[in-house]
């Protein structure tokens, strides 16, 4: 299946890529999805609506937002350049690219999962003395773990499949910031069909057995409740 | 000792609880939709009255005047939940030992054998169990002896038996009666069944629409 001198780039750069992304996606979307399953306050719905826009806006929107914002005169652009930083055109942009557009998927997945906690769980624990942190860790984050790890493949799939808003702010740069969707593209442009065809089948294999995986575990942890 | 003397606003009425309790078995006992688990849920932090207060052992938990709302967690009471609330994904012992690993970091650790406290409610042999593994009745007396476990210097129960057929019930119901001797800490139970609360009840009192009335069945009870 691979040619002599296959270009492994894009393969290891989109696994850092998606998994950094799943990462910063867990640790910013379990938090708000935990205070948003919950809490009742003025202008819910209003933060509710913009965490999820990233999931029906067209990439090349949010590329170009991403774009205005961390470009050379962008506002976080700016903060950073006064550092000696600069994210554009780096794969951390890609990073910063697949985080954004992954974030609703586990927010949603994860919001939902929570909210279906039965609260006397949360009510028990807390007449047994338990603070609310604790309570999340060894109470509802287990009772809600089907859910959240739905929102981890998800966004995990998103992040490894971002193109479109990539392109844009991380460009097509071999070696650097070329993950595999953008050498797919850009070798199916070029003619070259058959790196194209090894990245389209490692991607498939690659993406057919994390769900298989998954599935297999949420069911046989519903079996156990 | 526990003391209340508390006000709620509910959507329908204004709930009033009044009532003190030495280390007896208060009954509180009226329909469903008067307020019962309100007042429970007041009792144990997981709600807030408007004005009032509680004081348990002369500890004020609770004071609109003070502006004080101690939280659930620091209440130190047990409370025994309608569906038990068992953590489905906890064997018997964890969920027995749940609350004492949380006092263990913030207080001084007591000894505790878990196997121990299960044995004194006839569920020892059921430690490794998950809930959905068990009955209706040996959910309860985990359930019990999990609020226990924590030493809690009062014991609220809401409606216990009312997902037990009878025989269980009964057996139950004598139960609580032997563990209260034992532990010597007032018993809040919340009931609609008459007979239950005449059965367990040193005080009953009756809530009907938020409004509270020491019952006449007291006089039946304590007669008889």
């Amino acid at each position: 299946m691979f040619t002599q001198g296959f270009d492994w780039h894009p393969v290891i750069l989109s696994l850092r890529v998606a998994v950094i992304a799943v990462i910063s996606v867990t640790l910013l979307g379990l938090p708000v999805a935990r205070l948003m399953a919950r809490r009742e306050f003025y202008g819910k719905e209003m933060l509710e609506a913009a965490i999820t826009l990233p999931l029906v806006l067209p990439p090349s929107v949010i590329g170009y937002g991403l774009l205005i914002l961390i470009g050379k005169n962008g506002l976080v652009g700016q903060a950073l350049s006064g550092m000696g930083l600069s994210i554009i055109f780096t794969w951390w942009a890609a990073v910063l690219a697949s985080t954004v557009v992954a974030f609703p998927l586990m927010y949603q997945s994860a919001k939902a999962a929570f909210g279906s906690v039965d609260m006397n769980y949360e009510k028990a624990a807390r007449t047994l003395g338990a603070g609310e942190v604790r309570i999340f860790f060894t109470v509802t984050l287990p009772l809600a773990w089907p859910g959240v790890l739905a929102g981890l493949v998800l966004s995990f799939a998103r992040a490894l499949g971002e193109f479109g808003a990539t392109l844009m702010v991380a460009g097509n740069i071999p070696g650097q910031t070329q993950t595999i969707p953008l050498a797919i593209y850009f070798a199916v442009e070029s003619g070259d069909n058959a790196t194209a065809r090894t990245l389209v089948g490692l991607i498939t294999i690659f993406s057919f057995l994390v769900i298989f995986w998954v599935n297999r575990r949420a069911r046989s942890f519903l079996k156990t409740y | 000792m526990l003391e209340a003397n508390f006000e709620k606003k509910l959507w329908s009425f204004n709930l009033e609880g009044r009532f003190a309790a030495g280390n007896e078995i208060v009954v509180l006992w009226g329909p469903s939709g008067a307020g019962k688990t309100t007042v429970l849920h007041c009792l144990a932090g997981l709600n807030s009255p408007e004005s009032g207060f509680i004081k348990l052992n002369g500890r004020v938990l609770y004071s609109s005047g003070e502006r004080t709302d101690i939280p659930t967690r620091s209440r130190n009471m047990g409370y025994l939940f309608q569906d038990y609330a068992l953590f489905p994904h906890m064997t018997v012992r964890q969920n027995v030992q749940y609350g004492v690993r949380c006092r263990k970091n913030n207080k001084e650790g007591f000894s505790f054998d878990p196997e121990k406290l299960l044995d004194s409610f006839g569920v020892g042999h059921l430690s490794g169990r998950y809930p959905r593994q068990l009955s209706g009745g040996e959910k309860q007396r985990v359930a019990l002896a999990r609020a226990l476990a924590v030493r809690p210097q009062l014991l609220l129960l809401d409606e216990p038996f009312s997902a037990l057929d009878k025989n269980t019930k009964i057996v139950l119901r004598k139960e609580i009666k032997r563990i209260h001797r034992d532990w010597q800490i007032p018993f809040v139970l919340v009931t609609h069944d008459e007979e239950d609360a005449m059965y367990l009840g040193d005080k009953i009192i009756s809530l009907e629409k938020g409004t509270v009335r020491e019952k006449s069945l007291l006089l039946m009870h304590t007669g008889s």
